[in-house]
């Protein structure tokens, strides 16, 4: 078993090695003019052990990180918590949901502009950009769930004797789960994606920064690190709500 | 346990219904599908607003929520909870009510021994087949020791060898118990095993209500008699026995051997499904066998139904729409008919 894991793996990652081998040997044999804008990969391997190793790097993924962490997460816990609400209590619901449809088709980053003046340059800008990123999505995806929740099994739970907030502690939430792990899977990757934009425009230190400053210095290599780490984050968060959902829900479902 | 009484209950196709479930009774709501049965049972237990009264122990309930109302209730998907385990379950209505946890323990393996579903405490729903289920959900329901006891077609979804076997056991429970139960099904059969007396309802009204027997033998009028399959209801002038289980009665003219054996015979009945027609005279003892003379044919979509009159008794036969056309049946026509002995029931009660 454990044999067949390790093969599916290596077939996996198969395709990856045959790309950055034909990325090598295009680079190398000049196939592309202008070598100086197409560097091989293992250039860039080099320039991230450079980057890494002087702190560069490290410094500026912290920085990222941070923001997305703090933004995604009171993001997500509010964009829950609205939508809980709205989903349980159809009044609350009528209230806010004409509201929040007019907010919920603006992007993200539709916002800086306005938020550069409201709040001005400082780590609030980014992480309020994330915040408003992760907070409308999930939150539709937890009214979504909620309502979704079949009205038997709220019957049910009366007739057994519980209360209103038992029920929806108890029977409707665990219920709701898989919509509010879908929602908090694609806002986890979309959350790195809107930092960068963010960083790149507005903010002098993060790896949206660290870009621009390469581009400035025609340094392609970096620029390729950042992105390669843009990547790989991008896929470790969303890879990571796929197992907290898996172990959540996989008994049951 | 309580008697429940509703009083002028109108509620979506109900309307003004009035009846008294008495303590420790097994009433059956029968009657075709959108009778009105669930939106009763959802009265009792408070899961709807509605016009009238319920009353548990003649004190109205109307003012107390369904999480208050102590009435366990076996919905008829069952609905268990999927994200819960059986134990877990179980222990959901305990659980809510915030009974002590040494308590909550001691009920659900009590409940699961009972249940004989000890080794599947652990399992989730999705793993468990439709009997299991059942039984599962009937321990929830259960497990808050409730006053009232509602099941609303509990084993519709279960094939008929399953079904048989809970029924017998539901009964035997709901007897040990003593619970005063509601149980709705539009399966006569099922509602003539399970119940002490039986509602018939349809289109929201309550049409008759009366033990099984006396709703066979004195449909209460035309839409009851219709609803149970339109028995032919005979009454006899005059019975003995003849030993062996049997018995001969005489009906209008007619003299029927019945499965019998006891002292008197009052009236017999027997289904138009359960009467042969044949143009010659049929082979054999001439025992249940008589002549009649076709009054009427009527062609549904089921079936051809014959009216007859053989003695002075106006019968009605049922024969399948292939074998109708296979005869040459015309009003005025003289058949033979056939009864068959082990479908006559009898009732021998004259005191109602």
């Amino acid at each position: 078993m454990k044999r067949l894991k390790q093969l599916k793996l290596g077939w996996g990652i198969l395709p990856v090695v045959i790309f950055l081998a034909i990325w090598e040997i295009i680079a190398r044999l000049n196939l592309i003019p202008g070598q100086f804008f197409f560097p091989p990969f293992s250039t860039v391997v080099m320039e991230f052990y450079y980057l890494t190793a002087n702190g560069v790097l490290g410094e500026n993924f912290v920085a990222s990180l941070v923001r997305v962490l703090i933004g995604f997460c009171a993001g997500s816990v509010a964009g829950i918590a609205v939508g809980t609400v709205m989903g349980w209590r159809e009044n609350i619901n009528k209230a806010l949901n004409p509201v929040i449809s007019l907010f919920y088709p603006i992007p993200a980053l539709g916002w800086l502009p306005l938020l550069m003046l409201w709040i001005g340059i400082n780590e609030a800008l980014p992480i309020t950009i994330v915040f408003i990123c992760s907070f409308f999505p999930v939150l539709y995806n937890t009214v979504t769930g909620i309502k979704n929740v079949d009205k038997d099994y709220i019957q049910v739970a009366r007739t057994l004797g519980a209360s209103d907030v038992k029920i929806l502690t108890t029977v409707v939430m665990p219920l709701a789960l898989p919509n509010i792990f879908t929602g908090l899977r694609l806002e986890a990757g979309m959350a790195w994606r809107v930092i960068i934009a963010a960083e790149m425009v507005a903010i002098p230190t993060g790896i949206g920064a660290l870009m621009m400053r390469a581009e400035s210095l025609i340094r392609i290599d970096i620029i390729i690190v950042c992105l390669i780490v843009l990547a790989v984050m991008c896929l470790s968060f969303e890879k990571f709500f796929t197992y907290l959902e898996e172990k959540a829900t996989a008994r049951w479902r | 346990m309580p008697s429940i009484k509703l009083k002028n209950i109108s509620k979506y196709v109900c309307h003004d219904v009035s009846l008294e479930i008495f303590d420790r009774e097994l009433l059956v709501l029968l009657g075709p599908n959108g009778a009105g049965k669930t939106t009763l049972v959802n009265v009792i237990a408070g899961l709807t607003d509605y016009k009238g009264s319920v009353l548990f122990d003649d004190v109205p309930v109307d003012g107390l929520p369904a999480s208050k109302r102590g009435v366990g209730y076996l919905f008829q998907d069952l609905i268990l909870f999927p994200h819960l385990d059986v134990a877990a379950n179980i222990a959901y209505g305990l659980k809510a009510q915030k009974r002590p946890v040494s308590e909550v323990e001691a009920r659900i393996d009590r409940l699961l021994q009972m249940m004989k579903i000890k080794h599947l405490s652990r399992r989730y729903p999705k793993h468990l087949s439709g009997g299991e289920k059942q039984r599962v959900a009937l321990a929830r329901a259960l497990a808050p020791s409730p006053r009232v006891l509602l099941l609303d077609e509990p084993l519709s979804s279960l094939d008929a060898q399953t079904a048989k076997y809970l029924r017998t056991g539901l009964k035997q429970l709901q007897r040990r118990l003593g619970l005063t139960t509601v149980y709705v099904t539009h399966d006569l059969q099922e509602a003539e095993e399970m119940a002490d007396r039986m509602a018939i309802l349809e289109g929201g009204h309550l049409e008759q209500i009366a033990r099984p027997e006396e709703i066979l033998f004195y449909p209460g009028n035309e839409k009851v008699s219709d609803f149970i399959g339109a028995p032919n209801i005979l009454d006899c002038d005059y019975c003995h026995s003849l030993g062996q289980g049997v018995m001969e009665v005489g009906c209008g003219g007619l003299s029927v051997v019945v499965p019998h054996d006891r002292d008197s015979v009052h009236r017999i009945a027997f289904f138009p499904r359960d009467v042969y027609i044949s143009e010659t005279r049929p082979p054999g003892p001439g025992v249940n066998r008589f002549k009649g003379t076709v009054t009427g044919i009527e062609l549904a979509d089921d079936a051809v139904r014959i009216e007859l009159k053989a003695g002075e008794n106006n019968l009605l036969a049922e024969i399948p729409h292939h074998i109708f056309e296979d005869m040459d049946l015309a009003v005025g026509k003289e058949v033979f008919l056939i009864l068959k002995l082990r479908r006559i029931r009898v009732y021998e009660n004259r005191d109602l």
